[in-house]
C-alpha cells in the first residue's frame, strides 16, 4: 500500500456574496498517495479551482472561507497552521502552477531574480549557490538555452517557454506535491504534448506527486493514474483511470464522456447533455445533476446522495441509482 | 423562411436562465452601497428642488432693498443675515439655485454633446480628422479653465448666455478625450467587429454600438465638469462677466461680499459655503457613479 | 461537380507594425500563398496552432480585411477589391459566428434586436415581420420566444453561442465563416452547439468555413481540412484521407499531440522540438524545417510548393 501524501476531507468553501453566502464547494473528500498523479475534472464552475486554492490556502485575497473540513499534508492539519507556518509549506512541500503562466510571473523582474527569490526564501542557500540552482532547474525542465532565459523578461518568453519557467520554479524546492491548475489549457497542442512529457518525466524521476486539475478528459486518460470527477462544486465520482473510462457510473461521466469529440470516432451526432451547469446561487435541493440527468427519479430532487464506496476498491459514486442498483446486486 | 418551419431533432436544450434582475435595480442596489454618494445626490436632489421651489421659499423678494436693514448679521428675521443693501441673503442664495443649476448644467450638457460627437468621430474615423480634432482639443487643454473662459467671454461680451458659451466651450476638450479613449477601445471589441461582419453602416456601428458603451464614462465626466462649471460661472459672475449685480448669482454674491468681509463676514460664508458644497456634491456623485458603473468594481 | 461557392487564389496578408516613430517597421507575415476551394454545402476546415493565420483567413474570405495580394471569389464574383460600401449588399450571403459568445455580442442591446439587426440592414421587412423571423430564429437554435427581450449577459456561453448562430442565420447566408465556435464551451455544451451547426447546414443547405485548432472537433464537422502553419498551408485532403493518412510531417505531429480520453490507448507520439518562431521572422525554406524531425539541408533553403500527390490531396513536402 503506498503511503497517503495528500488528505482532504470533507471540505467546504463558502463565498460571501451580496445575498448571504454560497457554498462553493463541500464535502470533498480525497486522497493523494505519494508518487502519484491524480487527475480532477469537471467543467467551468464546477469547484476544481476552488479546492485547489483551498488547499493551498489561497484564499485570502477573495471572498472565499473555509467552513469545514481538514487538508492533510504528511499528516498535518494545513488548515491550523498559521500564516507563517503556512509560508513554509507554500513552495517547499507544495507549489502550485497556474492556468496562465504569463500572468503568474511578475513581469518587471527577470526570470532569474524571480526564482533566485523563490528559492531563497525556503533553502538555505546564498545567492551564488542559488543560482547555480536557478540554472540546474532550467536545464531540467529542458530549456534549450539557459543563460538567455534566465536574463530575460516574462515578456520576451512564448507562452510554452514561461510555463516551463513556472515548472522550474515550482520544481526548485523539490515539492511533494504539485498542484497544476490548467497547466496546458492556454498552450497549442503541440507545446502541450512538450509540457505533459515533462510533467510525467518529474513525476517519474522525482518521485513528486501531482494534482493535475484540467477540464480535458483528454489529458487526464493520458497523465493520470485516478480521476476525481466534480460537478457543481461535488465530487461525483472518484475510480482509476481504467474504471472510470471504461465503467463510468455516474450519469454525468457517462455524459461527459460521451459528448466528447474524439479522433477516429467518425460519428454524425454527438450525444450531448441538455442543459447548463446550475448557478451557485440557486442550486436545486437534492442532487445537483438531476435536472439534466435523464435518469432522474423522485428521491434525486428531494434528498442528495452520498458518496459511495463501489464494489471495486477506491472508486466511489455519488449517485442514488448506483447506490440502488449496487443493493439489488447485493440482494441478488 | 416559414416554409422550413418545424423543430429540429436537436432537444430543445439549455433553457434555463437565472431569475430576471433588471439593470435599473441592479445599479440602484451597487449605488446605495456608496454612503458618500448617497448622501450628495440627496443634497443635489434637494438642491434642484429648491431651485424649483425658489420663488415659493424664499421669505422675501431677493431683489428689494431694505435700508434699514444694511449688512444686519443673521437674526430671526434674516436667518443669514442681508447685504450691503439689506437684501435677504437666504433668498438670494435660494433664487441663485436656479441661476447657478441653469446655467452649470446647461453649458456642461452643450459641451458634452458637442464634445462627445467630436470624440467619437476622431476615434472612430482616426486618421487626419482625429489629429485635427485633437490637437485643437490639446490646445484648449493647454489653458487653465477658467483663463480660457475669460478670454472667450472677453471676445464675445458679458452676460449670462455668453458665459454659458464659455464654459461649455472649455468643457468640450475633455468630453472629446474621454470620448475618443472609450471609442477607440469599444472599437476594438468583438461585438464591432461582428456588427461590421453583417454589414452595418459606419453610423449604425457609431451609434448604436458604439456609443452606449461609452456613456457611462460620460455621465461620470459630467457630473465632475458640473462642479467646475459652476465654479466658473461663479468665477466669472465674481470678476462682473456674468450675472448683472443686481441678479441673485452665487459668484456675484461672493464677489460683493468680499467687500465687506471685515464688517459682515456672513455674506462671503453663506455664498462661499453654498458654492463650495454643492460642488463638493457634484464631485462625490461623479466619483461614487464612476464606481458604481464600473464592472469591474463589485 | 458544382460551382465552387469560395475560391481563394495565393492570398497573402502582412500586418505592419512599428513599436515607435525611430524603431524599424516590422512585418507580420500573416498569411503567404494560401489557396482553397469550397464547394457549396460543404465544410472546409482550417486547422492550426495559434498564429498560423486561420483566423486572418477567414477574415479575408469575408473581406473584413483587404488582402495584399491574391484573389477571392465568392459565388463566381471576384470579390477581392471591393470597397466596404460594395461589401455590404453581399454581406447577406457571407455571414461569420465568433469564438468568444461574450464578447461577440453587443452586452447593450436585447436580444431581438441583434438578431434582428441583421434583417434590418438587409431586408424591408416591417418590424413585426422582422419579429416573426426572429421568434422562429430562436426557436429553431433551442432557445425560446420569451428570450428575445433579455440582454445577452443573461445567458450562458452556449446560449450565447446559440444566439450568435441565429443572428448569423437571419439573412439566410450561403456561406457561414465560423471562427472557432466552440472552443470557448465547456465539452458538454460544445457537444450541443456543434450537433446544432450540422442540422442547420442540412436543414438550410450552408456553407461553412470552419476554423479551429482542435482536429477531434474538425473530425466531427469537417468534409476537408487544411491544415495551417506560420501562414501557409502545409497539406489539405478530404476528412477521411487526412486522418487515415496524413502526410506532411506537422499534420502527422499535429495529429500525434491530440490527448485521447482512453488510458488503454497507445500512442507514437511525436514531440516537436521547440516553439513556434515568429511570423515576424519567418524561417528560410520551408516554415517548418525548425521544428521538422526529417528536416534536410534542401528544406532550409527551397520553399516547398503545395503540389497534389492523390486526388484533392495537396502536400507542401518534397518527401512525400
Amino acid at each position: 500500500m503506498a503511503e497517503v501524501l495528500l488528505e482532504v476531507n470533507h471540505l467546504r468553501t463558502e463565498f460571501k456574496k451580496r445575498k448571504g453566502k454560497v457554498t462553493a464547494i463541500d464535502d470533498v473528500s480525497f486522497h493523494i498517495d505519494k508518487g502519484e498523479i491524480v487527475g480532477l475534472v469537471g467543467e467551468s464552475g464546477c469547484g476544481k479551482s476552488v479546492t485547489s486554492l483551498s488547499i493551498m490556502r489561497l484564499l485570502r485575497d477573495t471572498p472565499g472561507e473555509i467552513t469545514n473540513g481538514t487538508v492533510l499534508l504528511g499528516g498535518k492539519n494545513l488548515l491550523e497552521l498559521s500564516d507563517k507556518e503556512m509560508h513554509a509549506f507554500q513552495g517547499k512541500q507544495m507549489a502550485m502552477i497556474f492556468q496562465e503562466p504569463m500572468t503568474s510571473l511578475n513581469p518587471v523582474m527577470r526570470v532569474k531574480e524571480q526564482i533566485v527569490e523563490a528559492i531563497r526564501l525556503h533553502l538555505d542557500m546564498d545567492q551564488a549557490q542559488a543560482l547555480k540552482h536557478t540554472e540546474k532547474m532550467l536545464t531540467q525542465v529542458g530549456i534549450p538555452d539557459v543563460q538567455q532565459v534566465m536574463n530575460s523578461y516574462p515578456h520576451q518568453l512564448s507562452g510554452g517557454m514561461s510555463q516551463r519557467v513556472m515548472i522550474a520554479m515550482a520544481m526548485s524546492c523539490y515539492p511533494e506535491l504539485l498542484i497544476a491548475d490548467e497547466p496546458t489549457t492556454a498552450l497549442d497542442v503541440t507545446i502541450q504534448a512538450q509540457i505533459l512529457d515533462l510533467m510525467r518525466e518529474l513525476n517519474q524521476k522525482n518521485g513528486m506527486s501531482i494534482l493535475l486539475i484540467t477540464h480535458d478528459l483528454g489529458v487526464v486518460a493520458e497523465m493520470c493514474s485516478r480521476v476525481i470527477v466534480m460537478y457543481a462544486g461535488r465530487i461525483v465520482e472518484q475510480a482509476d483511470v481504467e474504471t472510470l473510462f471504461a465503467h463510468p457510473r455516474n450519469p454525468y461521466t457517462q455524459g461527459l464522456l460521451a459528448s466528447l469529440p474524439r479522433l477516429g470516432q467518425h460519428v454524425d451526432m454527438l450525444p450531448s447533455i441538455p442543459g447548463t451547469v446550475p448557478d451557485l446561487a440557486n442550486m436545486p435541493a437534492g442532487c445537483k445533476f438531476a435536472p439534466r440527468c435523464k435518469y432522474a427519479m423522485d428521491i434525486c430532487t428531494k434528498e442528495e446522495p452520498k458518496l459511495v464506496d463501489m464494489e471495486k476498491p477506491g472508486c466511489k459514486c455519488r449517485c442514488w441509482l448506483v447506490e440502488q442498483q449496487m443493493k439489488e446486486e447485493g440482494k441478488a | 423562411m416559414s416554409e422550413e418551419k418545424g423543430a429540429l431533432t436537436v432537444p430543445q436544450e439549455e433553457q434555463a436562465l437565472a431569475p430576471r434582475q433588471s439593470r435599473v435595480k441592479a445599479f440602484f442596489i451597487k449605488f446605495l452601497g456608496r454612503k458618500t454618494a448617497v448622501v450628495a445626490a440627496c443634497f443635489i436632489i434637494l438642491l434642484v428642488i429648491i431651485a424649483f421651489l425658489a420663488p415659493v421659499l424664499q421669505p422675501f423678494d431677493p431683489a428689494t432693498p431694505d435700508y434699514d436693514a444694511i449688512l444686519s448679521p443673521p437674526n430671526a428675521k434674516h436667518l443669514f443675515g442681508t447685504d450691503e443693501y439689506g437684501r435677504d441673503i437666504l433668498s438670494r442664495l435660494l433664487a441663485g439655485s436656479r441661476l447657478s443649476l441653469s446655467v452649470s448644467l446647461s453649458s456642461v450638457t452643450l459641451g458634452a454633446g458637442l464634445g462627445a460627437v467630436l470624440g467619437i468621430l476622431a476615434g472612430y474615423y482616426g486618421g487626419w480628422l482625429d489629429s485635427l480634432i485633437m490637437r485643437t482639443a490639446d490646445v484648449l487643454l493647454a489653458f487653465p479653465d477658467i483663463l480660457l473662459a475669460i478670454a472667450i467671454v472677453a471676445v464675445i461680451g458679458p452676460g449670462l448666455s455668453n458665459v454659458i458659451i464659455a464654459v461649455a466651450v472649455f468643457s468640450i476638450p475633455s468630453f472629446a478625450r474621454i470620448m475618443r479613449s472609450s471609442t477607440l477601445t469599444v472599437k476594438q471589441s468583438l461585438y464591432v467587429e461582428a456588427a461590421r461582419s453583417i454589414g452595418a453602416t459606419n453610423r449604425s456601428i457609431m451609434w448604436k454600438h458604439i456609443f452606449p458603451g461609452t456613456v457611462a464614462s460620460i455621465i461620470v465626466n459630467f457630473t465632475m465638469r458640473i462642479g467646475t462649471a459652476i465654479l466658473a460661472a461663479a468665477s466669472l459672475s465674481f470678476l462682473g462677466f456674468g450675472a448683472k449685480p443686481t441678479e441673485p448669482d452665487w459668484g456675484a454674491m461672493l464677489s460683493t461680499g468680499r467687500n465687506y468681509l471685515g464688517v459682515a463676514p456672513h455674506i462671503v460664508y453663506f455664498s462661499g459655503g453654498i458654492i463650495f458644497l454643492t460642488v463638493l456634491a457634484f464631485n462625490l456623485l461623479g466619483d461614487g457613479l464612476r464606481d458604481t458603473l464600473d464592472p469591474k468594481i463589485q | 461537380m458544382s460551382e465552387p461557392l469560395v475560391v481563394v487564389k495565393d492570398l497573402v496578408k502582412t500586418f505592419v507594425s512599428s513599436k515607435g516613430l525611430l524603431s524599424p517597421k516590422r512585418y507580420v507575415h500573416a498569411v503567404t500563398d494560401v489557396s482553397f476551394t469550397i464547394h457549396p454545402k460543404e465544410t472546409f476546415a482550417l486547422v492550426g496552432e495559434s498564429g498560423c493565420g486561420k483566423s486572418t483567413t477567414g477574415r479575408l474570405v469575408t473581406r473584413l480585411l483587404h488582402p495584399d495580394a491574391g484573389q477571392v471569389i465568392f459565388d463566381g464574383t471576384d470579390i477581392t477589391n471591393y470597397t466596404v460600401n460594395q461589401m455590404r449588399p453581399l454581406r447577406s450571403n457571407m455571414q461569420m459566428v465568433f469564438q468568444d459568445p461574450y464578447g461577440s455580442l453587443n452586452p447593450r442591446i436585447k436580444i431581438e434586436d441583434l438578431v434582428a439587426e441583421p434583417l434590418k440592414i438587409h431586408t424591408n421587412l416591417s418590424a413585426e415581420e422582422r419579429r416573426k423571423v426572429v421568434y422562429e430564429l430562436l426557436e429553431v437554435v433551442g432557445l425560446r420566444t420569451e428570450h428575445a427581450d433579455r440582454y445577452p449577459h443573461e445567458f450562458s456561453g452556449g446560449q450565447r453561442q446559440r444566439i450568435g448562430i441565429a443572428r448569423a442565420l437571419s439573412v439566410r447566408p450561403k456561406l457561414i465563416v465560423a471562427d472557432e465556435p466552440v472552443s470557448a464551451l465547456d465539452v458538454s455544451i460544445q457537444a450541443q452547439v456543434l450537433n446544432l451547426l450540422k442540422e442547420l447546414q442540412q436543414k438550410y443547405e450552408l456553407t461553412y468555413l470552419f476554423i479551429s485548432h482542435d482536429l477531434s472537433v474538425v473530425e466531427m464537422i469537417a468534409d476537408k481540412i487544411g491544415v495551417m502553419y506560420l501562414g501557409k498551408l502545409v497539406e489539405s485532403a478530404p476528412k477521411e484521407e487526412l486522418y487515415s493518412n496524413p502526410l506532411h510531417p506537422y499534420t502527422k505531429a499535429l495529429l500525434s499531440a491530440v490527448p485521447i480520453p482512453d488510458p488503454t490507448h497507445k500512442r507514437n507520439r511525436i514531440i516537436l522540438k521547440g516553439d513556434l518562431p515568429s511570423p515576424v521572422y519567418p524561417p528560410s525554406g520551408c516554415m517548418f524545417h525548425t521544428r521538422c524531425p526529417n528536416c534536410t539541408e534542401q528544406c532550409k533553403v527551397e520553399k516547398p510548393a503545395l503540389r497534389e500527390v492523390s486526388k484533392d490531396h495537396f502536400v507542401a513536402c518534397p518527401y512525400v
